[in-house]
């Protein structure tokens, strides 16, 4: 018996590796999805058999409870809401490792060995980083406690002594086996997840979120090593890993550190190394109508999409006026910058949601080389993504950032509300470009009229 | 001793009856399942990323095996302070499972309707 459960635990880890394979191309994500799926229940009945004396009836009334709620969320939340949902989720998966580490730690009648007590406190506290952390960047993502950054003097000492005080609480634990060491512990950690997350700005989310998305993963695999179980330390290590990668590749679009990103503080410093603030610059503006003519008698035009865009909610228009101008010959393009949305691949899902083609939509290294071959531009909703000046300004806050080169296209139209400068706080030399006409408004407003204009 | 003479004699006591710590076959199972992990992610395409982080949201639901394992009969007695944390902790990863899953589920609909019309 004990053979064929491990069996059915490696088989279950199998597609769950199989299910993160399956998202390499849209065409095989689905199937991967549903590995997944089928992996998830064979282990959980397994789990049936390797429990002794397992209460069903509690265990599937938790089940079915949090299932109910689950698949609410997962048909209701909006789109432009994912980042919230997935840091909500992160912290559950923290909680729960918290609640199984004291449910273990409480378990009358069995006793932990030394290196037990250690997985124990490495799950444990891992879960409860993760879970104030995670419910911080739920508070900040959703506008509950204002994204701004918190700083203040002291802090990074603060946070070190608190960490230290944790793994000697966890020493403590270790030597006498104190219940109360093990809860003290926790609690210091609770505080930990919080000030860890409170001092990161509104621009650097897209970083922590896949941080603890990684964060999640490996507080599964400490619980899974406290257990024992296969299945948990790899799928634990699988979506440990996959967090990392995400954080990596995030950071590294923002050509930002992970430590400067931890550190914090992004988003608060308005820019000083920028010029451009002194006095007024010429812009040429001019109308949705004229911007509509311009892309009808051009041959090739690229839309580049920001977070604005999601939040006026111009997609589907934007999609209406893409599908008529193709129809015209116009050879239209969406390019995406890793960031353009506030997580990973999150423009990806929005242009999805709007019925966009996924072949009509370009990573930023595969159409960079194409715009100088572009007869226009139109970014809208965007702004640091496209700054020239993190090219050639050494003095810019965002300087080496990789962005799109809309500066190289023939003609650049860029839709905005007003001039205000974008999220880092910068002024973009691209605006005040003779090839660059600004059309003001908001970005939904506008794509209708364009699209009243081409019709 | 060190990390690669431990491994060594580790692997040398495999086939014995008593065999190494259970630590020891864990952290190997770790540490592959981080490269496994490693290579399958870098192949997943952008456009999926956000995908990926609703399915290892669902796939980190995993964690209610854990949970599961806690809400046992304890002397004959099914509510006890450890079966109702697990049983919380059940109710809390299911959330994860389900909502993960079905999300993913959906997003994924959107990226492949266009593909079958056009």
């Amino acid at each position: 018996m004990a053979n064929l459960t491990a069996l059915l635990y490696l088989v279950a880890a199998v597609l769950f590796i199989l299910s993160l394979r399956g998202l390499s191309s849209p065409k095989t994500a689905l199937r991967g999805n549903l590995y997944g799926m089928v992996g998830m229940t064979i282990a959980i009945l397994t789990t049936f058999f390797v429990a002794n004396e397992p209460v069903i009836w509690l265990i599937l009334a938790a089940m079915a409870a949090g299932g109910l709620v689950g698949a609410y969320k997962a048909r209701t939340v909006a789109m432009t809401a994912m980042p919230e949902l997935v840091a909500a989720m992160h912290s559950l998966v923290g909680l729960s490792a918290v609640l199984i580490a004291v449910a273990a730690v409480f378990h009358t009648g069995v006793s932990h060995t030394g290196a037990q007590q250690i997985e124990l406190f490495i799950g444990a506290f891992i879960g409860a980083i993760t879970f104030t952390a995670s419910v911080v960047a739920y508070g900040k993502l959703s506008g509950r406690f204002g994204a701004k950054a918190l700083n203040f003097k002291g802090q990074h000492l603060l946070n070190l002594v608190l960490a230290l005080t944790m793994l000697g609480l966890g020493l403590v634990y270790y030597a006498t086996g104190s219940a109360a060491a093990f809860l003290m512990m926790l609690a210091v950690a609770l505080a930990l997840g919080v000030l860890l997350i409170v001092p990161i700005g509104g621009a650097d989310m897209p970083v922590v979120v896949s941080m603890l998305n990684s964060y999640s993963g490996w507080a599964a695999a400490g619980i899974g090593f406290t257990l024992d179980n296969p299945v948990l330390i790899i799928a634990g290590a699988c979506v440990g890993a996959s967090g990392a990668i995400l954080s990596y590749i995030m950071c590294k679009a923002m050509n930002r550190s992970i430590i400067s990103v931890l550190l914090g503080g992004f988003g608060a410093e308005v820019s000083a190394g920028n010029g451009a603030a002194g006095g007024a610059k010429n812009y040429r503006s001019g109308s949705a109508d004229d911007a509509a003519f311009l892309m009808e008698n051009a041959e090739k035009v690229i839309i580049i999409p920001g977070y604005g865009l999601a939040v006026s909610r111009a997609q589907h228009a934007l999609q209406e006026l893409t599908d008529l101008l193709t129809e015209r010959g116009v050879d239209v393009r969406y390019a995406i910058h890793p960031v353009a949305g506030r997580m990973p691949g999150h423009m990806n899902v929005l242009l999805a949601e709007a019925e966009v083609p996924y072949e009509k939509v370009v990573e930023m290294e595969e159409i960079n080389s194409e715009f100088s071959s572009a007869d226009v531009v139109l970014v809208i909703g965007a702004n640091d993504v496209v700054n020239p000046a993190a090219k050639n300004d050494p003095s810019s806050a965002i300087y080496g950032m990789p962005i799109l080169d809309a500066y190289k296209a023939r003609t650049v139209m860029v839709v905005k509300r007003s001039m205000n400068a974008g999220y880092a706080g910068l002024d973009n030399e691209l605006f005040y470009m003779d090839k660059t006409m600004m059309v003001f408004g908001d970005a939904k407003k506008v794509v209708e009229e364009m699209l009243q204009a081409v019709h | 001793m060190s990390s690669l003479a431990l491994a060594a004699s580790a692997a040398a006591h495999l086939p014995a009856t008593s065999g190494p710590d259970p630590i020891i076959a864990s952290l190997t199972i770790f540490v592959l399942a981080i490269f496994v992990g490693y290579h399958v992610v870098w192949n997943v395409t952008p456009a999926l990323h956000t995908p990926l982080m609703a399915v290892t949201n669902a796939i980190s639901g995993i964690i209610v095996v854990g949970a599961m394992l806690q809400v046992v009969d304890i002397h004959a007695q099914q509510i006890t302070l450890t079966s109702v944390l697990g049983a919380i902790a059940i109710f809390l990863a299911s959330i994860n499972i389900f909502g993960g899953f079905l999300v993913t589920q959906r997003m994924l609909d959107m990226f492949k309707s266009k593909k079958g019309e056009r």
